[in-house]
């Protein structure tokens, strides 16, 4: 199915720092060039509550994986209740995500404006912005970029003569997946373990240092600038059904263009992977591919046309997730994708919950033995019979034994591979099976 | 070595940067392993001082990250991606090669690592927390080589800017003096 028009990018948060790619970061280039802070100025005469609104209206949905509305996060947090934090999840670490990464380095700016508007709407004076350790460019970049914005008066007390203060401080992580999910992070930034809490009570009413907290991922607040400039209605024209807006797709695997896309919501995966990112490299045959991160279950050719929907997604049993799109030839073996997937959560695994901390080791060695020609027939129906402890019922979406969403995304990928692949696989222990079997005989 | 004069009034401003000094944990085992290379015991005491905690609360933490080293690991960190984009454009062969290259080597350690985030470059990997992809076996050893023998200034092993003046190895004592 061609499509009329080519697929094009909608570049809003991605604009400058496509446009510049030298020196974007630097603060009087971003001044200059992407009028940095003046949305600021404008928004700090607004009152708090209209800003909340106006995001509301926009529908913004979190950018980190669970695409909850923003607007709606923030109007969470108790009344009266104070101090209050903002924690910026800049923790990037779905496998094969690497759009926040990009904005960090290329746009701190966008970032850090949006937080400083984000803030000022929630009344927090202070916000932490969690960096992943890994990303040590990013840091510096983004520890100049806030040293700038108080040298400017855009940060610190009484921003703009507006009375408003607020703390910004980058805390550097120090390599844990983990501390990218919620409420990991907080632990991570209380000085602890990165480990998840048991929600209720959620952030929003007891966060970090039991505090009222919102925790927004990087692309959602590099988002929010554009929508106090021009609005929400005008963001909420853009995109499809309760997706609206733009987002940026980390298109990645085996393509002819690797990279992050800007698109608005609403396309399909077709013109996205082929048609933006060049199709599957050397033109062979789509096998399958990931649609949201290594948690998100995999889709199959047959789904190239379905729009890219965050709500579409869940009907489809998967989930648009971190925003992270995997592309996988017919040359793939799915069952070493699994194992890899299944290696790096029982990797990540924090080990407070049971289920999890047990289930994603066996779940790994198991499949090690079924992608080396060692697996035994009912292997796969073993992992499932597993896995129903991590995710009673194993459907989409996931029930969890779990804290966190690790525990199901241990399973997500071998319900994918039963949903996908569940015939040939069951084959192909049975061969290994008889083939392992008739050495023996003949050894004897 | 152990943190000097200076690092203790920069962990003071670290801890007064948060509402509660605990927080500071990770930037403060951050600074000790940019001083010494790895994060040593010494280090830990001083850190529970600090934050009025105990050593096994600081170890307890600083074990949970894969960024801090407990042990010394020589003068450059070689992060090989082997996660599912890295798998299916070499990165496997990328670190086995690396691996078996600087097995004997007392200055470099090569890990395997989880995602990096820079997937449009893989096979990806990272000296020192500076990002360097896509690359072949060769290129990466290219590039290490340069690190080793002074012709690239590497990053901390913790990836900060600034080498300290912790534990270096003799050849980039070497190339310094």
């Amino acid at each position: 199915m061609a499509a009329l028009m080519p697929a094009q990018e909608t570049r809003i948060i991605t604009k400058f720092l496509r446009e510049r790619p030298e020196d974007s970061w630097e603060f009087s280039v971003a001044r200059e060039n992407n009028q940095a802070y003046s949305t600021l100025e404008v928004a700090l005469k607004r009152d708090p509550a209209d800003l909340i609104e106006e995001v509301k209206t926009s529908g913004l949905r979190g950018r980190g994986g669970a695409g909850f509305g923003t607007g709606q996060k923030w109007s969470f947090l108790p009344a009266g209740v104070y101090p209050r934090y903002l924690a910026v999840n800049a923790d990037e670490g779905e496998p094969s995500t690497f759009k926040d990464h990009m904005l960090i380095k290329g746009d701190p700016h966008q970032l850090i404006e949006g937080t400083i508007i984000s803030a000022y709407a929630i009344g927090a004076h202070h916000a932490f912005i969690y960096i992943r350790g890994e990303f040590a460019l990013g840091a510096e970049r983004l520890e100049a970029a806030v040293a700038a914005a108080y040298k400017n008066g855009f940060l610190g007390r009484d921003i703009l003569g507006s009375g408003f203060d607020l703390e910004l401080i980058v805390h550097r992580g120090a390599g844990s997946y983990i501390a990218g999910d919620e409420t990991g992070l907080l632990s991570s930034l209380e000085g602890e373990r990165a480990m998840p809490r048991i929600k209720p009570p959620f952030p929003a009413i007891q966060g970090l240092f039991a505090a009222p907290t919102v925790v927004n991922n990087v692309e959602t607040l590099s988002t929010v600038p554009h929508i106090v400039r021009n609005g929400g209605e005008w963001y909420a024209a853009m995109g499809v059904n309760k997706s609206t807006g733009t987002r940026v797709f980390s298109v990645s695997g085996m393509v002819e263009r690797p990279d992050n896309y800007e698109i608005e919501l609403g396309m399909s995966f077709r013109d996205l992977i082929e048609g933006l990112a060049g199709g599957v490299r050397g033109g062979r045959p789509l096998q399958f591919f990931i649609p949201g991160g290594a948690s998100a279950p995999w889709l199959m050719p047959e789904h190239l046309d379905e729009p890219l929907d965050m709500d579409r997604a869940s009907e489809l049993r998967t989930m648009l997730g971190s925003g992270a799109i995997m592309v996988f030839d017919d040359t793939v073996d799915p069952l070493l994708v699994s194992w890899r997937l299944a290696k790096f959560f029982a990797h990540e695994s924090c080990g407070k919950c049971t289920p999890c901390r047990e289930g994603s080791g066996w779940i790994e060695k198991i499949l090690h033995r079924m992608a080396n020609g060692l697996g035994r027939p009912d292997d796969l129906d073993l992992l499932l019979d597993l896995g129903n402890n991590i995710v009673p019922g194993l459907n989409a979406p996931f029930a969890q034994t779990t804290i966190c969403a690790l525990g199901p995304s241990t399973m997500s990928h071998v319900v994918s591979l039963d949903r996908c692949f569940g015939a040939e696989i069951r084959e192909r222990l049975q061969k290994d099976s008889d083939r392992r079997r008739s050495l023996e005989v003949s050894s004897v | 070595m152990g943190f000097t004069d200076e690092d203790r009034t920069k962990a003071r401003a670290l801890i007064d940067r948060y509402p509660h000094a605990r927080s500071a944990m990770l930037p403060l085992l951050l600074l000790a392993q940019d001083r010494d290379d790895w994060v040593t015991p010494e280090a830990m005491e001083e850190i529970a001082e600090w934050l009025n905690t105990t050593p096994a609360l600081v170890l307890g933490t600083c074990s949970f990250y894969t960024m801090l080293k407990r042990e010394p690991v020589g003068d450059l960190v070689v992060s090989v991606c082997t996660n599912v984009s890295c798998l299916v454009n070499k990165g496997p062969d990328l670190f086995e090669g690396l691996r078996s290259r600087y097995e004997d080597a007392d200055d470099v350690m090569v890990e395997e690592v989880e995602c990096l985030a820079a997937c449009d470059r893989a096979p990806i990997m990272q000296v020192n927390y500076e990002y360097h992809g896509p690359v072949s076996v060769g290129e990466a050893v290219d590039v290490i080589e340069k690190y080793r023998n002074g012709e690239l200034t590497p990053r901390t092993i913790s990836g900060s800017p600034t080498r300290g003046v912790g534990v270096r190895s003799a050849a980039l004592l070497k190339e310094s003096s």
